[in-house]
């Protein structure tokens, strides 16, 4: 083949690497729910209710309290300085891996943990940490938290990367002309233009929220936990008589799943309705703004702060000498818990950074070679196109990686990382795309038009203008597939057969163990190497275009 | 024959004529295409470049020095072309757009280096190859961009409304600039404007996209 044909056939490629392993999974996860007993037996399962509950409440409320904190900070704040500050602080928060955010919230929620200390004994009167279920509590608040700090920083970037689009500023001024409120002048006439980029996004949040294990196992409830934690537990558990248990379980997940997406589609439904109606009646919403502003401004605060305190907390933790309870700070600083760390660490620490590159290289060379021949041969992906590549994000995990381990257990390549690193590209691609794709698409084609008027062919346009011109956010959208790599669990784990072991599947396998160095040694290490990818990211375009005024951001 | 020749040149949209252009351009004259905005320019243009897009349906011959070009791509043509802006690649020098420019078959650092230099002389540009394009003023960039159409040894020269986004004073000692280069090099070239003041001073045939002359007002 031509290398011309083969870059036309990369995007269809691509779509096949999202689409088989999905379905293949899904296929090999949900056949042995259909042996004779399985349903009878998980429906004996005391836990099964409770567990559903919990994956619908906390999927749901923390879903809801995201996605109206990010609507509501647009809306009532976007243009001020308050914004522009909690904007700075949370995107550098989204490369923060599910696993170490959850840990780092948990040493500051937990009873014994530095919220706790801070207030006690003075306000408190405690001097032994005190026997509240704070964390891991039955209701899911500690978990329903946990998922509202990492989904807003990712929704508001999702709903920012939207707004060009919805030429939000004139429409803002036309709303406010015809003297309507701010939000609400916001919400009837840009929202309806941003949704539709928005609503993947949106529901893929929705279903991982309901899904996460990882989160689930250190924030959330224990007897029973949510039910993707409770497959998870009878997945790799070594009584294979669970097995068939827990595929009738990822098939009740599934359906969970997709009944809240119906929900959320109605809820659309009926929103726009109810907006539209409102919108007649002429109710300018005023009185709205005064009190919203202050709301959701403080609430994003808030969720800066305990981000903020989470990930500190972590890093004072690796580095504690004595703490005691009620101190507030250790007695000194010292590097015990690393040297005692380090020979587990390095090894893992290699071992995320191998997955990761591996993904990340392969994403960004299909990502780049789709949007290559989209420009290059004239194609247009269609909307089935943009849904196969947010399925892996929106299909609940444990209802198709459980297949797909089997397949690679079959076909002998469970356990080893080319597998993992092949699993990871089915997550990593779509945030690499997502993330290249509108600045990849805004480059002038006129320069594509200049270089071939001077005679270049279209690879020497690729590699000497459009690479290097998008070198920043090429680098950027691998950045963020790296961070996303570094963040898996459950495929490392399934996938891996329990034998690749990275930072994160250390950290989570040790936060059940309680010690609180060793967990902020990982926890901080899995929190380093992506923030390191984005530094790179960042630094290698200004330092090899430091001379080059026009290729600085903004200009 | 030498120069280029549009020979029934025809674009249809959905069955409707945008463009219908008969004409022969000898080398050094400039033919200027002129009308409102809307008015087919752009399609003639993307025709005569080549990047007309599926939608279009193109008919006749575009011929250049007595080779059909028609049906080649952009890079295969040989026709240079001016935009409105001055469309520098950012990320390279000002040496470096230029040698981006030179033909491959020029080889050598010294000799290729040399080119560069002899044309950024001929600019008055001399001493700029290692300028950053970003500092350069409107005029300097106007006259890089030209220089590095030049470079590529264009057998015609296409010209989109390159004058209309400089300031008023700076506009006559570009447009002479390039006319002049035009007819001392002996490029035939095309002129796409909507500017009367252009097509006057371009000094050549003037007519519309679909072929019908027009006049240049007083």
């Amino acid at each position: 083949m031509t290398a011309d044909g083969a870059l036309r056939f990369a995007p269809r490629l691509t779509l096949l690497l999202m689409a088989v392993p999905v379905i293949a999974g899904l296929a090999g996860t949900l056949r042995p729910a259909f042996e004779a007993g399985s349903v009878a037996r998980l429906l004996d399962w005391p836990g099964l209710p409770r567990a559903m509950a919990l994956s619908m409440g906390t999927g749901i409320a923390s879903t809801v309290l995201a996605l109206a904190l990010t609507l509501g900070l647009v809306a009532a704040l976007q243009g001020g300085r308050l914004f522009t500050l909690i904007l700075r602080l949370l995107s550098p928060l989204l490369a923060v891996p599910h696993a170490a955010a959850a840990l780092g919230l948990a040493f500051l929620l937990a009873p014994s943990g530095w919220i706790a200390r801070a207030l006690s004994p003075w306000a408190t009167g405690w001097t032994q940490p005190p026997d509240l279920l704070i964390l891991n509590d039955p209701a899911g608040l500690a978990l329903t938290a946990g998922l509202v700090l990492k989904e807003v920083p990712f929704l508001l970037l999702i709903l920012i990367a939207a707004l060009p689009q919805a030429d939000a500023p004139r429409r803002l001024m036309l709303m406010a002309s015809l003297g309507y409120g701010r939000v609400a002048g916001w919400m009837l006439s840009v929202l309806p233009a941003v949704w539709p980029q928005m609503r993947p996004a949106v529901y893929a949040v929705l279903a991982y929220s309901m899904t996460a294990v990882d989160m689930a196992i250190v924030l959330g409830p224990a007897l029973p936990p949510t039910l993707s934690a409770q497959l998870v537990l009878w997945m790799t558990s070594p009584d294979l008589s669970i097995h068939p248990v827990a595929a009738a379980g990822a098939l009740v997940q599934l359906g969970l799943v997709l009944a809240a997406l119906a929900l959320l589609r109605g809820a659309e439904t009926g929103l726009a309705r109810l907006g539209c109606r409102l919108a007649l009646t002429g109710i300018r919403g005023i009185r709205a703004d005064r009190w919203l502003a202050p709301v959701v401004g403080g609430a994003g605060l808030l969720v800066v702060l305990l981000m903020a305190g989470s990930l500190a907390g972590l890093a004072l933790w690796s580095f504690a000498g004595p703490w005691v309870f009620p101190d507030a700070w250790p007695q000194h600083l010292e590097l015990d818990a690393w040297a005692r760390a380090a020979p587990g660490l390095g090894p893992a620490a290699l071992e995320t950074l191998l997955l990761a590159a591996l993904s990340t290289a392969l994403a960004t060379g299909l990502v780049l070679s789709c949007l290559e021949a989209e420009a290059r041969f004239g194609l247009k992906p269609g909307g089935g196109a943009l849904w196969l590549l947010w399925l892996p994000l929106i299909m609940p995990q444990v209802a198709f990686l459980p297949g797909l381990a089997e397949l690679a257990l079959r076909t002998g390549a469970e356990g080893s990382t080319g597998a993992v690193a092949a699993a990871h590209l089915v997550f990593v691609l779509p945030y690499v795309f997502l993330s290249l794709a509108a600045p990849w698409r805004a480059w002038d084609p006129r320069l594509a038009v200049a270089g071939a008027a001077l005679g270049a062919t279209p690879g020497r346009i690729f590699w000497r203008l459009r690479l290097p011109m998008l070198l920043r956010p090429i680098l950027t959208a691998a950045a963020v597939g790296f961070a996303v790599s570094v963040g898996q669990y459950l495929p490392t784990l399934l996938i891996g057969g329990g034998r690749v072991t990275t930072l994160t599947t250390e950290a989570v396998a040790l936060s059940s163990g309680g010690n609180r160095r060793i967990i902020g040694t990982y926890a901080m290490l899995q929190l380093a190497l992506p923030l390191l990818a984005f530094a790179l990211a960042l630094a290698l375009p200004a330092a090899l275009f430091r001379n080059r005024t026009g290729m600085r951001p903004g200009a | 024959m030498s120069g280029l020749v549009l020979d029934r040149l025809e674009v249809r949209a959905k069955g409707k004529m945008i463009v219908a252009l008969t004409a022969v351009v000898k080398p050094g004259e400039v033919l200027t295409i002129m009308g409102p905005s809307g008015s087919g320019k752009s399609t003639a243009l993307a025709a005569i470049i080549g990047t007309l897009g599926p939608e279009f349906s193109l008919s006749g011959r575009l011929v250049l020095d007595g080779r059909d070009v028609t049906g080649l791509p952009t890079r295969a043509r040989g026709v240079g072309i001016l935009f409105q802006d001055d469309v520098l690649f950012p990320h390279l020098s000002v040496g470096g757009n230029l040698a981006f420019a030179l033909p491959p078959a020029l080889q050598g650092r010294k000799a290729r280096r040399a080119a560069v230099e002899a044309a950024l002389a001929k600019a008055g540009l001399a001493g700029f190859a290692d300028r950053d394009p970003a500092t350069l003023s409107g005029g300097e960039r106007a006259r890089v961009a030209l220089m590095r159409t030049l470079l590529a040894e264009p057998g015609a020269l296409l010209l989109d409304e390159p004058f209309s986004r400089l300031d008023a004073g700076l506009r006559d000692r570009i447009r002479t600039f390039v006319l002049d280069l035009i007819r001392a090099e002996r490029i035939p070239a095309v002129l796409v404007t909507h500017q009367p003041e252009d097509a006057r001073a371009a000094g050549g045939r003037i007519i519309d996209p679909q072929g019908r002359p027009v006049q240049a007002g007083p």
